[in-house]
């Protein structure tokens, strides 16, 4: 096996109690002394801070970017203004997905923001489609903090008054102690917060300030998966695969009527065509919110039944646990496209019984964006 | 009070029936216990049986027993609270009683000081 790469604060997890795992060829901290539970009740009360730097950063420069990543992700990049930043799916000539994606327009460049795991898979991908004036520069030497919740908007503020302004999915890039940040109003928990590029030089003091107040404290990997599993939003590599469509995934939002049938740019993307159909018929089977009705938590891998008694199952959960916000387990999978109205009987099948649940509309908790 | 590598500490009863929980050591590193799956009362169990499920919001553990004998109770309690296990692992977070069919095998367990060594 590779050598886990090391983040620029891991001194500083470690110093905070964070039980290191290994994750996406990363030493990350999982959690920390507060423990998960806890943890994720803070996000959702105060505010969170999470290193996410083990994500990919990278930039597109020169002209003609926005044309080049239009032919990789189905979505509105050639609409996409300037300081905004829009979710996207890179696609498979199948139609299935490579991977999710953030997107911001900045006055120099597009800057992403890739999964950990599919880093290399998608830096490779766009250097093959870019053609000759547009550069892919992958940023090695910056961090990546999410400050989320409730409080993030006023902790931040106190180092940079500007973030008051920045509405859910702004950008912008400012000053803090000589250093550039980059900011995006946005994240990764249903609630309202920052995803903070910075320096890595710089890194731990801007992690330090931040932890010295009293809204703000550290939070693992664990909460960041209850946050985003309550928040209704797909896992790459569990929720979202090369085998789910962007339809099929519920994920139909992310692609603009300018790329849909009858749009100005319409298709020209991997998987055009099953996509766009899919989005006139609709998919066969559908992503969904799954509540199980008892306490057990019915987790990934669980094979969902139609009835208790029958023997083919219909779907299976692709994430499942504990939602500390709720007090319940929650969890989320594939049904067929009619099971997946809300409040439908479902069975999980669980160490060999079959658990009734009900199918639910996603998100199971509210986001609280600043629009 | 004896002790398993599988992190479970047994308790002999006065009417020899021995109580079955999981450490201290073992409810920190599982975390918050958010369900727990706790076998039937009558049940006949092999050393080694699988017979409860611990989830925490991570994962799912199981609790195997540690000797032969036979379910005579379960800490039904731990069904509406599991975080009981976090919050008292030695004392109200128990999971289950047993008949054992010899209660000299308990001797081969650790005793608190080799458990104490043990975890480190």
């Amino acid at each position: 096996m590779a050598e886990l790469e090391r983040l620029a604060l891991h001194d500083l997890h470690l110093e905070l109690g964070a039980r290191m795992v290994p994750f996406a060829g990363h030493e990350m901290p999982v959690q920390y002394a507060a423990g998960v539970m806890k943890e994720h009740l803070h996000v959702r009360a105060a505010a969170g801070l999470f290193d996410v730097s083990h994500m990919g950063q990278v930039r597109l420069l020169g002209a003609g970017a926005a044309e080049a990543l239009e032919r990789l992700v189905p979505a509105d990049i050639l609409g996409l203004r300037e300081g905004r930043q829009r979710y996207g799916l890179f696609t498979a000539a199948s139609g299935g997905i490579l991977d999710d994606l953030m997107i911001a327009r900045r006055p120099e460049d597009l800057f992403l923001v890739v999964n950990a795991a599919r880093k290399e898979h998608d830096v490779a991908h766009l250097r093959a489609a870019m053609s000759g004036h547009v550069r892919v520069e992958v940023v090695t030497d910056r961090a990546l903090l999410a400050l989320q919740g409730p409080a993030a908007e006023t902790a931040l503020a106190r180092l940079v008054p500007a973030v008051t302004s920045l509405r859910f999915m702004d950008v912008t890039q400012t000053g803090w102690e000589g250093v550039e940040l980059w900011i995006s109003r946005s994240g990764y928990t249903g609630e309202d917060g920052f995803e903070i590029s910075v320096p890595e030089a710089v890194a731990e003091r801007l992690a330090r300030t931040l932890l010295s107040m009293d809204e703000v404290a550290p939070i693992g990997l664990g909460a960041r998966d209850s946050l985003r599993l309550e928040a209704g939003m797909p896992l790459y590599g569990h929720d979202i695969t090369e085998e789910t469509s962007p339809v099929e995934a519920d994920l139909a939002w992310s692609i603009q009527k300018v790329r849909r049938k009858g749009g100005a740019r319409e298709g020209g993307f991997p998987g055009a065509e099953r996509i766009l159909r899919e989005l006139e018929e609709g998919p066969k089977r559908r992503r969904t919110g799954i509540l199980p009705e008892g306490r057990a938590p019915m987790r990934e891998g669980t094979p969902l039944f139609a009835a208790a008694e029958d023997e083919t199952p219909v779907g299976t959960i692709t994430s499942g646990g504990f939602a500390p916000s709720l007090g319940r387990p929650v969890a989320m999978g594939y049904v067929p496209t009619p099971m997946a109205a809300p409040d439908t009987p479902v069975y999980g099948e669980v160490r060999g019984k079959r658990l009734p649940a009900r199918t639910a509309q996603l998100p199971f908790h509210k986001p609280n964006y600043k629009r | 009070m004896r002790y398993t590598e599988e992190h479970e500490w047994l308790r002999t009863e006065e009417d020899g029936t021995v109580t079955v929980g999981i450490t201290k050591h073992a409810a920190e590193q599982l975390g918050d216990i958010v369900f727990i799956d706790l076998p039937e009362e009558g049940q006949t169990v092999a050393k080694g049986d699988e017979v409860a499920v611990i989830e925490s919001v991570k994962a799912a553990s199981d609790i195997l027993a540690p000797v032969d004998g036979e379910i005579v109770e379960v800490n039904e309690a731990l069904s509406d609270n599991p975080a009981m296990v976090n919050e008292d692992p030695l004392g109200e977070g128990w999971f289950f009683r047993m008949r054992v069919d010899d209660p000299t095998a308990l001797a081969d367990f650790m005793t608190e000081d080799e458990y104490k060594a043990f975890i480190g």
